[in-house]
């Protein structure tokens, strides 16, 4: 990256980071200035890798940075493509994550914000507010994994019955499921 | 008058309140439902006061199973998804497993993919018009479409072998090369296509029954689509200009002249112009990319992840090994996680794969583009009439073998 003191001495390579050609700079890399002007207490670390940012977000600020991000106009991050949840596993601490996949209408940039939970304490607020595409997205993770998200306007089951016990994406839960569904 | 005449309690008519709601079940086995998806709507009379749709009749738990299966064994799982473009699945998920092991697809597997997908997106528009014109009482279309989908469905399975279930992309590559005079075939198909496009105009878009049907129904507003998650066609005809192909361009898509349709009615009858333009730009990436195929490999240079051909099998060694080691257990995929997006026929398909480094994917999760156009159905849907419901359901083009996976 440029810094101010070279700049007197402009070599041709520099140019590129100049601020006033900022276009020609690719997407990911003023993401990453915008992502800096982000309050760092929200963010607990930054990952680069395969061409994908993700941003590790503590649970209690996921709203906070949410809003941020969709309404500061160098992310417009305005579009939630998706959430998904993933158990690490049974041994993992902590167990579970919730990805959240933010697209720019306007932009077309990417990110990735993460949470991690605990398996005691899979909780997490909900980012309906924000958008309301989140509600189905949170209701199918509340329901695979058993993740629950606070103040969600109506966080049922969505793709198994509201009988069903056990949550099944989790990585305890037997593929064939319990009696008397199995058929061994 | 009335108070001398002597009713019996049982026949007394009792005085409703005019506000008197009505809650009645739609589907699951209602036709114009495309699936098994079932509708709670409350009524006040004729009107929608609330619709809730109650989805996961058809879940069959494939993101489960994906990981109990190795990389190259959940190809086929994504055919069953969503059944009307199983090929734009495919792309999905093996771009984004390509993309963990970072493997660089020849030139010529890359435009046959472009090709086969937009053939593919032609097919599914072709389902979504004969159905939708259907549900809202125009029979004959149906016919047309599925004529020329007959047609497109005979080129894929003169590619993969395979009709609605093709599994024709590998990971790093193509199952096998195009068979001899597929582009001739192709050229067939396109020869009469646009002349197919301009008898579905006819019939449909001159229509004035079709037109009262549709326009003015199912009003969703640019800001709200975009807050919604509404994505390909049904995000078009709200007049935001959003194509992932665009957007973030995949397989080459940058090199593909096309125009992006968008409409600004923000109705049924915006998405129904949408995808009819849709299909003639379709129509002209096919014909874009038979001019590119150019010969060469359709599989990666990676022999621990692409199978071997046959007859190198036969006279080498380590093609044999290679072989049995990617067919007995599978590659390793470095531990990582992607999200990859493309612009399957319905909207952005969104892949998410994490690695924890085996053989078999920790966890694979499916972004389908009608599970979050149906979410939106409620906001569609309140304040219309009952029969408008199968309009908008129709205009969603939703695929509930993607919803519930």
């Amino acid at each position: 990256m440029t810094t101010g003191a070279n700049s007197e001495n402009n070599a041709p390579e520099n140019t590129a980071n100049d601020p006033q050609q900022q276009s020609t700079t690719p997407p990911w890399s003023s993401l990453r200035v915008a992502l800096q002007q982000v309050n760092q207490a929200w963010i607990t670390s930054t990952i680069e890798a395969v061409g994908e940012t993700t941003v590790v977000v503590p649970r209690e600020h996921i709203v906070a940075i949410c809003s941020h991000l969709k309404s500061a106009p160098e992310t417009r991050f305005d579009f939630l493509a998706d959430i998904c949840g993933a158990d690490r596993g049974v041994e993992e601490e902590p167990r579970f994550e919730v990805n959240y996949h933010l697209f720019s209408t306007t932009k077309h940039h990417r990110l990735r914000l993460k949470v991690v939970l605990n398996e005691e304490d899979a909780h997490v607020p909900t980012v309906t507010g924000v958008w309301r595409t989140a509600n189905w997205h949170e209701r199918e993770t509340f329901d695979l994994l058993g993740i629950i998200f606070d103040g969600h306007p109506d966080l049922r089951r969505i793709l198994l019955p509201d009988d069903w016990q056990g949550h099944a994406l989790r990585k305890d839960f037997p593929l064939r499921g319990y009696e008397p569904y199995s058929l061994k | 008058m009335s108070s001398a005449v002597n009713i019996p309690p049982q026949f007394e008519v009792v005085d409703r309140p005019l506000d008197t709601q009505m809650t009645i079940s739609m589907g699951p086995q209602h036709p114009s439902t495309h699936g098994v998806l079932r509708l709670e709507l409350v009524l006040d009379g004729e009107m929608v006061v609330k619709a809730t749709p109650d989805i996961g009749y058809l879940h069959t738990g494939m993101e489960k199973l994906f990981e109990y299966k190795k990389y190259q064994q959940g190809i086929v799982i994504t055919d069953r998804m969503d059944y009307l473009n199983p090929l734009g699945n495919n792309l999905a998920y093996v771009m984004a497993v390509e993309k963990l092991l970072e493997i660089e697809i020849p030139e010529r597997a890359q435009t046959i993919r472009v090709l086969t997908c937009e053939l593919q997106r032609i097919a599914s528009h072709l389902v979504w018009l004969g159905t939708h014109a259907l549900d809202i009482g125009a029979m004959t279309v149906f016919f047309y479409c599925f004529r020329e989908r007959e047609k497109i469905l005979n080129l894929i399975e003169a590619a993969s072998g395979g009709r609605l279930t093709p599994s024709y992309f590998r990971i790093g590559g193509l199952m096998m090369d195009l068979p001899a005079g597929f582009e001739r075939r192709v050229q067939q198909f396109q020869d009469g296509f646009l002349k197919s496009v301009d008898e579905f105009h006819t019939l449909l878009t001159g229509n004035t029954i079709f037109q009262r049907r549709t326009q003015g129904v199912g009003y969703i507003s640019a800001e709200d689509a975009v807050d919604w998650g509404l994505s390909g066609p049904c995000l078009r005809g709200s007049g935001v200009d959003l194509d992932i192909r665009r957007a973030n361009p995949y397989t080459g898509y940058e090199k593909y002249d096309f125009e992006v349709p968008t409409e600004t009615g923000c109705d049924v009858w915006a998405r129904y112009l949408v995808r009819m333009r849709e299909m003639k730009e379709c129509h002209k990436i096919v014909a874009q990319a038979l001019s590119r195929l150019r010969p060469g490999p359709v599989k990666a240079d990676a022999p621990k992840v692409v199978l071997p051909d046959r007859e190198a099998m036969k006279t080498h060694m380590d093609a044999l090994i290679h072989h049995f080691l990617i067919v007995a257990e599978g590659f390793d995929v470095p531990a990582g996680e992607v999200y990859q997006p493309i612009e399957a026929s319905k909207g952005e398909l969104g892949v998410y794969v994490k690695s924890d480094g085996g053989p078999k994917p920790s966890r694979v999760h499916f972004r389908g583009p009608s599970f979050v156009n149906l979410s939106a159905l409620p906001h569609m849907a309140e304040g219309c009439m009952v029969a408008d419901i199968v309009a908008i359901i129709g205009s969603l083009d939703i695929v509930l073998g993607e919803i519930d996976r």
